[in-house]
């Protein structure tokens, strides 16, 4: 079951920047590797997620996995309300997850709540 | 607020482009109302040749469908002709009675075809060719009748003929002037077409005048009478003999017109209420008929229809290709020439290739190229850059693969190649991929390409090659913007040169600030102006501007290199290739303890770590104690050496010595670009200094510096800058040089690049020959480069200590 945990405060994750959150039991791949030799079971639970806040200050989560080759979303750079995978550039709509045309795949997004600056996440 | 009212007479091309980018920039200012006298919505006009030609359908040039004018909230009257402009009510009334209100009128009328003064023009059987309509009778004719006659032996006569031929009719082309495309090619290669397109069974009456068209016993048209008394069968007379702007309904209205609808630089009219473009129009006394213009036009127009007011139309050279399949040929710019102007030309009339380039003040001015249009769009954008080719000059006329920068696929030919050859490389995308992208979304631009299909978005080495289909299937509606104006990014319409100047003349010091300056139309740029902005904020305003890493692309930010699966690489700096024991044994002591899979010896002559997690990097770097090579970093790389005098018999020079010094000077020098140095010790050169940035190679006097060279992406051959005779010379010319080139390069661009742009006499002025300047430019590279810091050594003392840090929960 999903349940709320709570992350960070806000100000951890630098404005137009990303933070890697790495649940402990969540994970079946290596730890801080997020491409394409991670394996961490398509589509299934758990492996890094991918904390971005825009320069707006919403906070959204992404599974930190690009839908193209496996890249890292959290190096990529937030832009808008989007991110580019530093891998080979595919933009991905960090509301949605859905990688922008003329590109198509999606990367699985986590409900995020801020409480009093306080970042939670439904993991 | 109720929104204001656009109405827009004229659904084509031109129009409907400048509703797009109004559309773009200023989606809610307007509620628009549409008339379009045909009954189609607005269709790629270019490709009528294609179709006519049995290489397309219909259906394969709409550019906008009806679902496009639904989802904008555009209202449509089709098969609507204007005929009357209330300007004083500002309603524009149609010839079915409907009527409309506008605050702002957009007149799109294009233009008609001329029909010919003479006896029987207006017979069944006697039509132009300039819409769906025209082409529709002309496959229709081609089913039932014999004999077809096209009046005008320009591009859309000799397109019209060849696509009637093709459909099966026997084609005679009546042309006034003594060749063909007088208008357009020399006489040389005019003949050379005619002779081609003789070959396919067309033929050709030059220098010959219509006189009538007589009527059959059916009452159409049967054949056609020349002054000469000729008379020749003719069940289908196509007229190609030229357009007149559509000014009627503007005139009539009272709108002030010439040859067309007069606009100024905002394509304004004399009724500020109401601006016009496209073929309809004059600006500056010249009506274009060619699309390209016309897009510059529309987007000037949007762009104060949406109340921005900033751009200014100011005109265009035109370049044209003939779209028929199997025949390539270009032109552009002033080809005849004058006496002041001189000709280089290759004529090889047995291999059907003839190449004319006409040079003014060391400047291409125009060119015909037949047979082989490769290079079309190169000398194109040389042209329009108006860029002193006087360095470029011997190679000029072999084309951009001998001197330029299309990358390693700029050679082959976009038209002989098999559709499903593969033009980028790095994303898998073929030649029929993006030619059906071309015709099915309308495409007209190289970043259109990019977008749509992903073609050259990475390496950018087949970009040369992309253009070159891009023209080859549009022909000359393909207009690659002068370089020098080309905007950063989607995000703003501003070039390179314009965000250095803003820059440094408001001044403007932030990235927020110039943004807003600048009227970006993102919230926070992109990937590609982002860090653009960052560099020339940092590199003009060094002490005071402040570094953004956000703005950094992710090696930057994290100081090492990232890897396909994630992690990332880690490559200490080795002064000049130069290593010692302890360094070595750090080096494995390192890959043990990190359990390092890989090890590898670069080819900048120093060792790789590859495979680290991103949180064990601080670790790594600890524990090395060496600093950062920059293997990731838009700055110096390596200085490579080679053994030099110190060891080697035939060294003349201390090349490890020099190498280690140049090194230490530019140590932390971040650029537009990478930068890389060698150091040979004599000219047998075996570091490799001839593919460098700065290539320094000893000699028994001193030393002779080259620059400008790359070993990446397209060789490229550095070039002799200046020789001299000290090692501190050689610090003052390559720190003089570089300084010049960060100051002066835009980003992305490596020095060979720059050179290309500048022009190495450029270069040579500021640095070799005033020696002033070349003092001030190497003392501000010392100035910045003073309090260098090792990144690797900040990072691990805690600076942007979240970059490496995970949040476990
Ligand atoms: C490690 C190394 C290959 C090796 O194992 O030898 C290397 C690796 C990469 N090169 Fe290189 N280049 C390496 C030497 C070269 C050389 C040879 C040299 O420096 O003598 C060249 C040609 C010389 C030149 O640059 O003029 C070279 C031309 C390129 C280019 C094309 C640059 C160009 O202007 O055309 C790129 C792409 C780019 O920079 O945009 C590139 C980009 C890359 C990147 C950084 C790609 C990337 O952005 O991730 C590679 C990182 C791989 C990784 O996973 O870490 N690499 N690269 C070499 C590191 C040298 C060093 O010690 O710093
Ligand atoms: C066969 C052919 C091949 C061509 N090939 C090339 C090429 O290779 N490269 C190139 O650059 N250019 C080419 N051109 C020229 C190019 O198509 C034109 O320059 C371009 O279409 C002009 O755009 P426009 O919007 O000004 O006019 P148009 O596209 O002609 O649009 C004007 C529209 O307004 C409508 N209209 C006019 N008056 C009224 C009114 N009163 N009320 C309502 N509607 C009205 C017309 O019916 C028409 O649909 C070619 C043209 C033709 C015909
Ligand atoms: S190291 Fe350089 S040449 Fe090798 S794959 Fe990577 S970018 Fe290409
Ligand atoms: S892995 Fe993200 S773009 Fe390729």
């Amino acid at each position: 079951m999903p349940e709320w945990k709570s992350i960070c405060h806000i100000d951890d994750i630098p404005r137009l920047g990303s933070r890697v959150v790495r649940p402990k039991n969540g994970g079946s791949g290596e730890p801080g590797t997020g491409g394409d030799n991670a394996d961490r079971g398509e589509g299934g639970e758990g492996g890094d997620i991918a904390l971005f806040r825009t320069s707006s200050d919403e906070v959204f989560a992404l599974r930190d996995r690009c839908p193209h080759k496996g890249g890292p979303l959290s190096q990529g750079m937030v832009h808008g309300n989007q991110v580019t995978c530093p891998l080979h550039g595919w933009k991905l709509r960090l509301d949605s997850g859905e990688a922008v045309a003329p590109d198509q795949g999606c990367a699985r997004r986590y409900p995020v709540r801020i409480e009093s600056g306080t970042v939670f996440l439904e993991i | 607020m109720s929104k204001k009212k656009l109405v827009m007479v004229g659904n084509g091309m031109a129009g409907v482009r400048t509703l797009e980018e109004l559309l773009k920039i200023a989606p809610d200012e307007y509620e628009i109302t549409v008339f379009g006298a045909e009954p189609h919505p607005n269709y790629n006009r270019i490709l009528l040749s294609p179709v006519l030609a049995g290489e397309m359908t219909i259906q394969d040039i709409i550019l906008n469908d009806h679902q496009w004018y639904t989802d904008n909230g555009i209202r449509l009257h089709l098969g609507k002709t204007v005929n009357r402009i209330d300007r004083v009510k500002r309603r524009v009334i149609a010839d079915d009675g409907t009527e409309e209100s506008y605050d702002r009128l957009l007149l799109a009328t294009g233009s008609n075809p001329f029909m010919l003064p003479i006896p029987g023009n207006d017979l069944p059987g006697v039509i132009s060719y300039r819409d769906i309509a025209d082409t529709d009778a002309m496959i229709d004719a081609a089913k039932r009748y014999r004999h077809a006659v096209v009046i005008g032996g320009g591009l859309l006569g000799l397109e019209a003929a060849n696509g009637l031929k093709l459909r099966g009719m026997d084609v005679t082309v009546v042309h006034l002037a003594d060749w063909l495309l007088e208008r357009q090619l020399d006489e040389t290669a005019g003949r050379m077409l005619q002779k081609s397109l003789e070959g396919r069974g067309l033929k050709f009456l030059l220098g010959k005048q219509t006189e009538a068209l007589v009527a059959g016993e059916s009452g159409r048209v049967a054949a056609i009478r020349l002054k000469d008394g000729l008379q020749i069968p003719a069940d289908l007379v196509v007229m190609a003999v030229g357009i007149r702007p559509n000014i009627a309904l503007a005139e009539s209205a009272g709108i002030y017109c010439n040859r067309g609808i007069v606009v100024n630089d905002t394509m304004q009219t004399y009724d500020p209420k109401v601006y016009a473009v496209g073929e309809c129009v004059a600006h500056r006394g010249i009506a274009y008929g060619l699309v390209a213009p016309l897009f510059e036009q529309g987007k000037v127009a949007a762009n104060h229809l949406g109340n921005y007011g900033i751009g200014r139309y100011t005109g265009s050279v035109t370049s044209t290709k003939l779209k028929v399949t199997g025949i390539d040929l270009f032109s552009a710019g002033d080809f005849f020439g004058g006496k002041d102007s001189e000709e280089i030309i290759l004529n090889d009339a047995a291999g059907g290739v003839y190449k004319k380039l006409v040079i003014q003040d060391n400047k291409l001015v125009g060119g015909v190229l037949y047979g082989d249009t490769a290079d079309g769009p190169w000398y194109y954008q040389l042209l329009r850059d108006g860029q002193d080719i006087h360095e470029i000059r011997d190679h000029l006329l072999f084309g951009q693969s001998h001197v330029g920068d299309v990358g390693h696929q700029g050679h082959s030919k976009a038209a002989a190649m098999a559709d499903s050859a593969e033009v980028c490389g790095c994303n898998g995308v073929s030649k029929g991929t993006i030619v059906k992208s071309i015709k099915e979304n309308g495409l007209f631009t190289l970043d259109d390409i990019k977008k749509h299909t992903k073609a050259a978005s990475s390496c950018g080495s087949c970009a040369g090659l992309c253009e070159q289909i891009l023209s080859a299937t549009i022909g000359g509606a393909y207009t690659p913007a002068a370089s020098n104006r080309k905007p950063v990014c989607g995000c703003t319409e501003f070039s390179h040169q314009e965000v250095r100047d803003a820059i440094r003349q408001q001044p403007l010091l932030s990235i927020g600030e110039t943004m807003r300056f600048m009227e970006w139309t993102t919230p926070d740029g992109c990937d590609k102006c982002r860090p653009a902005l960052n560099y020339y904020l940092i590199s003009t305003w060094p002490k005071q501007a402040k570094d953004d890493p956000r703005s950094r692309l992710i090696n930057e930010r994290a100081h090492a290199n990232i890897q396909k699966d994630g992690t990332y690489s880690v490559v200490p700096r080795m002064w000049g290739g130069l290593t010692t024991s302890a360094e070595l044994r750090r080096i494995a002591d390192v890959a043990e303890k990190y359990q390092v899979p890989t090890i590898k010896v670069t080819g900048g002559q120093r060792i790789d770590l590859l495979g680290i997690r991103k949180d064990d990097l601080i670790g790594v770097w600890k524990d090395l104690d060496m600093p950062s090579g920059h293997a990731y970093g838009k700055s110096i790389r390596t200085v490579k050496t080679c053994v030099g005098a110190e060891h080697c018999r035939f060294g003349t020079q201390l090349a490890m010595d020099m190498g280690v010094k140049l090194e230490k000077m530019l140590f932390d020098m971040y650029a537009p670009h990478k930068v890389k140095l060698a150091v040979s010790g004599c000219p047998r050169n075996c570091a490799e200094a001839g593919i460098k940035d700065v290539g320094v190679i000893g000699v028994d006097s001193g030393y002779e510096l080259y620059v400008g060279g790359n070993g990446g992406i397209k060789t490229e051959v550095a070039q002799f800058f200046v020789k001299v005779g000290s090692d501190e010379e050689v610090m003052e010319y390559a720190g003089a040089f570089l300084q010049l080139y960060r100051e002066e390069a835009f980003y992305l661009e490596r020095t060979c690049h720059y050179l290309e742009r500048v022009g190495l006499d450029h270069a040579k002025s500021r640095v070799v020959d005033d020696e002033e300047n070349r003092k001030a430019l190497h003392g501000r590279l010392l100035a910045e480069l003073k309090d260098a810091k090792d990144p690797w050594a900040e990072r691990i003392a805690g600076v942007e200590k979240n970059e490496y840090e995970t949040l476990a929960v």
